[in-house]
């Protein structure tokens, strides 16, 4: 657009020009249409505009272009695939690199050199289609429903109540049997979920490396170690409900009622690393606040007060594992946690 | 030009004999070859989603040659030395084999994970263009059901995809899946149980996940998106008002050969773009996250982003838990993992037979709605759009706090309170704007377009020229259909009310009626107004100068 813009004058066409502070105008020349009174640019496509045979051949040059283009990406693909090895992750990254580039550029190429092609080459052609209506006539559904009524009565389903009945009683238990089926898709739950592998005198042992674990080994205040029971290390199904974070605590930090403050060792204190929300391992601990956060859902619990939610979508506090030492000085499970970890269930009570 | 006798010709008059001979179907054909379809930029929506899951079962093809779906314990030895040496599931190994020692591998494992993303995506831009316009009215209704039914499919597709290569991010999503699982009223262990084949994690999920992913979803999917093609075809595509676009006319251009060679571009667009991202925008580097173990986690772990909405949900619910007759009801889990993904879904699938319901409208539709036509609509879907965004963003809750230096408090709150105000601010804006676009629509047509030509009257008045708008311009602005009133004929000359409009039903239908249609703009066709100070002064105009 010039500066002719804001003139107050004519185009040739006779159409007004636009006028210093009207609206720009794209939109106007939509709703106006041609000035011949023709209709709007979607009725009257390029037809006459795009039969010009130059045109034509250049459009086809460009289309030409971008299957070339396609033709190169293939032939590049087929040279990545011989040329990069896969194995470390440079190499990796490089063959992925070129695989996908040179995939793209073959099926781009098409995509556009065919795009191209419907819009500049292809002869411009706009139909108008009449829609027939939907629904058949009257007598036409009518036929329908004699026909099926005269099927009934041909059958004589509706006049034999005992064949009727025997269908029925033989065809709903043919849908349902089958279901028993499902039984063995798994074992009852019985009360599983109420128990982990924690028994009387199990030592702690760290998650990862296996080292059994002396309370001398959490020396600092604000220390944090993930533990396991020992003997469970590969055991996936006892260590999704028995991972236990262990927290060093200054004693006078620790507000506890007295029987779970013997639960602790010299101001460490055992709490089940199980989300009491979905389940999810609340693994991060801030020593400042003693705040313990569960990084799925950011249910935050307070370390210091026997781990209460103060924050979040999480119902109860994370149950504690009463610990203890043995004769060796290692850290030892006191026993079972004494109720169940982990997210609530409906039998939980 | 010598067609009769050109080889190809020969070959498509011989193959069309054949068939022909065996089907009778060239009268079907030839039909379908000059099937019209309406040209709309909205109506490539759908395309994208049918196309990426063309995209979907091809790479998922590839990837199921080498993918061993097995929790099966193994030691890592394959190229990526930061694992060597690691214990882990066969399905993890196998999907580090893919990345690092398969050629192409990662590509295809990248493109189709953004080709699911895209799917899911392509699936809910179209069905708000199907929403928005209106095309899920009569006929279309049950198209739409098939369609939510895909969307549905698609999600949990998604879900159980993501959950398969077993790194620790996958890992944690299924535990949540399992600690949500168990928190269903009554039968919520025996979900669980008979899910993962006893206690989490177990090693039965995997291959029963795989089944699940690579054939029956898919495989019901394929039989819906042809079912839904299909009714498409015969039904024909809706089409927006024109001035030779009409209930009884449809306008485009043929199948053969505009359409096919459209979209068969657009199918290679699709195709393409995936494989750009998959070949520079990297995606689930599982490789980064480790095997799974119950015992680690990640910190900003996040879903997948159609996740996000029931991610957000968890996250905002208040911790609501009863328990009695030793009996426990986590409402915190129950609401936003069972209501609240429940409650969208069947809105969803039956919004059209709630909107006809309220609107009585039986007519048979082939035009579409613009969105302003109908505000009440446009304004219900505006707020589920708020609704659905306020889950979503809220998934992100702790990224907003650490990013912008939030408290985590404030953010939680903050959505919580957006959850039901946004919803509402939505409607109101959304029906007002839409109102407002049709008074200007109206004046269009009352008033004509503004020529930008001011004009001075004898008297000394100044008026501005209009014009009256181009015949398409009119048709495409004349083409809002009044939206039907129930009128509720309430009470007779005794007082007695009519027969239909009692019982709480009918009361409810009227006063939803009315909240439908209560700001109904009626639309007067152009000709109605013409010449006032249109096409007559104009003229004037031009031919004193």
């Amino acid at each position: 657009m010039s500066d002719k813009d804001t003139d107050v004058g004519r185009s040739s066409g006779g159409r007004p020009r636009r006028v210093i502070g009207t609206p720009r105008p794209t939109e106007t020349q939509y709703l106006l249409g041609d000035d011949e009174g023709a209709a709007g640019p979607p009725a009257t496509p390029r037809a006459e505009r795009d039969e010009d045979p130059k045109k034509i051949k250049k459009a086809e040059r460009v289309v030409a272009f971008f299957f070339g283009l396609s033709l190169l990406g293939s032939i590049g693909f087929v040279a990545a695939y011989i040329a990069f090895p896969v194995s470390g992750m440079a190499e990796t990254a490089l063959s992925n690199r070129w695989l996908g580039l040179s995939m793209a550029a073959a099926f781009l190429g098409v995509a556009c050199g065919g795009t191209y092609w419907v819009r500049r080459v292809m002869a411009p052609r706009e139909l108008v289609e009449e829609i027939h209506p939907m629904p058949s006539s009257v007598e036409e559904r009518r036929d329908v429903v004699e026909y099926f009524d005269q099927g009934t009565a041909d059958s004589r389903f509706l006049r034999r109540p005992l064949l009727r009945r025997a269908l029925l009683a033989a065809l709903v238990p043919l849908g349902i049997a089958p279901l028993v089926l499902f039984r063995d898709l798994g074992p009852l739950p019985g009360t599983v979920l109420r128990h982990t592998a924690w028994k009387k005198g199990m030592r702690l042992v760290v998650e990862g490396s296996g080292r059994h674990v002396r309370a001398s080994d959490l020396a600092w205040p604000g220390s944090y170690i993930t533990v396991i029971p020992e003997g469970f290390e590969h055991d996936l199904e006892a260590l999704a409900k028995a991972t236990v974070m262990l927290i060093k605590m200054r004693p006078e930090d620790l507000h506890l009622p007295p029987d779970k403050m013997a639960w602790t060792v010299d101001g460490i204190i055992a709490y089940s690393k199980i989300c009491t929300h979905v389940g999810c391992p609340a693994g991060l601990y801030e020593q400042q606040t003693h705040r313990i956060l569960c990084p799925c859902h950011q249910s935050t619990f307070d370390a210091s007060r026997a781990a209460e939610v103060i924050f979040g979508p999480a119902t109860r506090p994370l149950p504690q594992l009463p610990i203890g030492v043995d004769s060796e000085g290692y850290l030892i499970a006191l026993s079972d946690f004494h109720e169940p970890v982990g997210p609530s269930f409906w039998e939980r009570g | 030009m010598t067609p009769r006798t050109s080889p190809t010709r020969r070959l498509i008059g011989g193959t069309g004999t054949y068939i022909d001979e065996r089907f009778g179907s060239a009268n079907f054909v030839t039909r379908s070859l000059r099937k019209l379809f309406p040209d709309h930029w909205a109506f490539l929506l759908g395309e994208i989603a049918l196309y990426s899951f063309v995209v979907l079962l091809l790479t998922g093809t590839f990837l199921s040659f080498f993918f061993e779906p097995s929790a099966e314990h193994v030691t890592y030895n394959g190229s990526y030395e930061n694992l060597q040496g690691v214990e882990m599931s066969a399905a993890y190994a196998s999907t580090l084999h893919i990345s690092f020692d398969v050629r192409g591998g990662l590509l295809m494992r990248q493109i189709h994970h953004w080709s699911a993303i895209i799917f899911i995506a392509g699936i809910m831009v179209h069905m708000l263009r199907v929403f928005f316009t209106g095309a899920f009215r009569k006929p279309r209704e049950l198209n739409w059901v098939i369609g939510v039914t895909m969307f549905i499919l698609a999600f949990a597709n998604g879900f159980i995809g993501y959950g398969l290569p077993d790194d620790l991010l996958s890992g944690i999503g299924l535990k949540i899946t399992q600690g949500m699982a168990i928190g269903i009223p009554v039968v919520g262990t025996y979900v669980s149980f008979f899910l993962f084949g006893g206690e989490f994690p177990g090693t039965l999920l995997i291959p029963r996940f795989y089944i699940l992913h690579v054939l029956l979803i898919p495989g019901i999917l394929l039989a819906l998106i042809t079912a839904h093609v299909v009714i498409m075809w015969y039904q024909k595509h809706g089409n927006f008002a024109r001035k030779r676009s009409t209930e009884k006319t449809v306008v485009g251009a043929p199948f053969y050969p505009y359409f096919v060679a459209k979209t068969g571009s657009f199918f290679m667009f699709v195709f393409g773009v995936t494989a750009l991202m998959g070949a520079l925008v990297q995606i689930n580097p599982i490789w980064l996250y480790g095997p799974y173990n119950p015992a680690q986690i990640t910190a900003d772990s996040q879903s997948d982003f159609y996740f996000g909405f029931l991610e957000g949900a968890v996250r905002l619910m208040p911790a609501w838990e009863y328990s009695a007759l030793g009996h426990t009801l986590t409402l915190s889990i129950v609401i936003p993992a069972l209501v609240i993904p429940g409650l969208l879904f069947t809105v969803l699938l039956l919004y059209p037979f709630i909107e006809q319901w309220v609107t009585g409208d039986k007519r048979h539709h082939q035009l579409l709605d613009r969105p302003r036509n109908a505000p009440t609509r446009t304004g219900f879907g505006m707020a589920g759009v708020v609704f659905y965004g306020v889950l979503w963003a809220a998934a992100g809750n702790d990224l907003f706090a650490t990013t912008f230096d939030i408290p985590l408090f404030a953010t939680t709150w903050f959505f919580r309170i957006a959850l039901f105000v946004g919803p509402v601010i939505a409607f109101v804006v959304a029906k007002r704007v839409c109102l407002g676009l049709q008074r200007r629509d109206r004046e269009l047509l009352e008033h004509g377009v503004e020529s930008g030509i001011i004009k001075r009257l004898p008297s000394g008045e100044f008026i501005e020229v209009t014009e009256t708008p181009s015949e398409e311009a009119q048709a495409h602005l004349e083409g809002k259909k009044e939206i039907p009133q129930i009128a509720l004929p309430a009470r007779d000359d005794g007082g007695v009310p009519a027969p239909h409009s009692r019982g709480v039903r009918a009361k409810l239908r009227a006063a939803l009626n009315r909240l439908y249609t209560r700001d109904e703009i009626e639309v007067v066709p152009a000709e109605h107004h013409r010449g006032e100070h249109g096409e007559a002064e104009h003229r004037e105009l031009s031919s004193t100068e």
